[in-house]
């Protein structure tokens, strides 16, 4: 009974602090500033690091015992079920948009491209970290491969899953493009990816986190700007749940 | 010579990341929320391995007030530009003006029990406050706080941070991997909250010394170097407006 005044008025007083951080959270300057620290990471970042800085590598006793999938962990299309099944034997990988020479590779001739083999971190935005050896071909050598134009500002990832009904996607910029640690990989810990984590393809961008790192790819695209893409926020969950582009954080 | 008790800096640092600190502190429960393990080394994402299962910190206890990653990580990573700023600017302010040596460093006598006894009687009864200076617990409380707990939250805040792989490896060895600096980030926040809340209990005692780090008081034994002379006849609420060390 004496309790109730009380919490009603602890109720009313979050209420009204409620009410008053949706406004501060929406605020167009709030917003600025949160897109300022963004960009100041990513400045930041690229000065300390330089733009080819490499993630930490670890040796293969330093990996995880498993490796978790998380997130969008499968695909419902029959075809992609029924090359999961085969072994992607008619998956193709497209190299597609601001290119001048577009390419649809074959599983067989990613793996026959020259490869890179990187024992990384992978940390989530929820906090935890697993550790797998990745092998696949470096996003650069594609890029050369199909003569990418100099217009060319991003590189989106295509993915074959809906997730919450939507089609995943992601990209990054010219920099983490080349960066000699961003491959597209297709086999992991010695073995092709698994469905969960994302075969026949997902990308590794070392350094950021990990819903940067697309899965079930089968397009690479080279654009001057995502704002017609999705949402325009550059990725599902930029658009879907308001997380930065740049995930260096 | 009458002097501030606080110095400009420090009074200004204090607002500053007291706002901080709360923001941090709030937005880092909300955090927390997202994954409730935590680990040591590398790596670890099976709650099997975990050495801690973390509470889901309910809603007013978190910014925002309900379940929001993508905002209480904008929150978060902004914030920690005043907080970390705001550390490295006070150090170099407390080595200047000389509040560290003449308030904070300790001499080997403050590590003795007398010294802490001698603290406690000093801190409470009647005679609470009538004494200049930082007493040994005082000095050792606040020098954990400035050189073990702030400095900690800052740099395994940069070690959690994917991209300070590529620029300070060494920093995330230095914790032995992301996991035990985000452990350590997670134990150094709610150091700082006990000593919160050991802080704003005893500056409630007497809201004077609240006032005192907006207005900055008086210090009027203000030769920094010395050291604090006893005063035997003095009122006590004189005494304690003049010579109350920050409590708080």
């Amino acid at each position: 009974m004496v309790d109730l005044p009380r919490r009603s008025l602890l109720a009313g007083m979050a209420a009204l602090g409620a009410s008053a951080c949706s406004k501060i959270n929406d605020s167009e300057t709030t917003q600025e500033v949160f897109k300022a620290a963004e960009d100041g990471h990513r400045a930041l970042h690229r000065a300390l690091a330089g733009k080819q800085g490499l993630a930490k590598e670890f040796t293969r006793d330093q990996r995880s015992p498993t490796f978790r999938g998380n997130g969008s962990v499968t695909v419902a299309d029959p075809f992609y079920q029924d090359q999961l099944a085969k072994g992607f034997p008619d998956w193709k990988l497209e190299v597609r948009g601001l290119v001048e020479t577009p390419l649809a590779l074959s599983l067989a001739e990613v793996r026959a491209l020259p490869q890179r083999t990187q024992i990384t971190r992978h940390d989530c935005v929820e906090g935890w970290s697993a550790i797998g050896e990745w092998q696949g071909v470096q996003l650069g050598h594609l890029l050369d491969a199909a003569k990418v134009k100099k217009e060319a500002k991003f590189i989106v990832f295509r993915c074959a899953d809906l997730y919450h009904g939507k089609p995943y996607y992601e990209s990054i910029d010219m920099v983490d493009a080349y960066h000699p640690q961003t491959i597209i990989a297709h086999s992991l810990n010695g073995e092709p990816l698994p469905e969960k984590n994302g075969a026949p393809y997902r990308m590794r961008i070392e350094r950021q986190l990990g819903y940067k790192q697309a899965k079930f790819v089968q397009a690479i695209e080279a654009v001057t700007s995502f704002d017609q893409i999705g949402q325009g926020g550059g990725g599902f969950w930029e658009d879907f749940a308001g997380y930065q582009w740049y995930a260096g954080v | 010579m009458a002097k501030k008790k606080h110095a400009l800096t420090t009074r200004l640092w204090h607002w500053v990341n007291a706002v901080a600190i709360i923001v941090l502190f709030m937005t880092g429960l909300n955090i927390s929320n997202a994954h409730r393990h935590l680990y040591w080394g590398h790596y670890g994402f099976d709650a099997n391995d975990a050495w801690l299962h973390v509470i889901r910190f309910p809603g007013w206890a978190t910014i925002p007030g309900h379940y929001n990653l993508a905002l209480a990580r904008d929150w978060h990573i902004t914030m920690a530009w005043p907080f970390g700023i705001g550390v490295l600017f006070i150090w170099v302010a407390m080595l200047l003006n000389g509040h560290f040596r003449r308030d904070l460093m300790t001499a080997p006598k403050d590590w003795t029990p007398g010294a802490v006894i001698a603290s406690v009687k000093a801190h409470s009864g009647a005679n609470a406050g009538a004494h200049h200076g930082y007493n040994s617990v005082q000095k050792i409380l606040y020098g954990g706080v400035f050189g073990v707990l702030l400095p900690l939250m800052l740099i395994s805040g940069l070690a959690i941070s994917p991209g300070s792989g590529g620029y300070a490896p060494w920093l995330i060895d230095l914790f032995g991997g992301r996991q035990s600096a985000r452990s350590l980030h997670f134990i150094a926040a709610w150091g700082i909250f006990g000593f919160f809340v050991i802080h704003i209990v005893l500056a409630l005692s007497d809201w004077r010394l609240i006032l005192e780090m907006f207005t900055g008081g008086k210090r009027e034994d203000g030769a920094p170097p010395a050291p604090p002379q006893p005063e035997p006849v003095a009122e006590p609420a004189l005494a304690a407006e003049e010579g109350a060390p920050a409590h708080g």
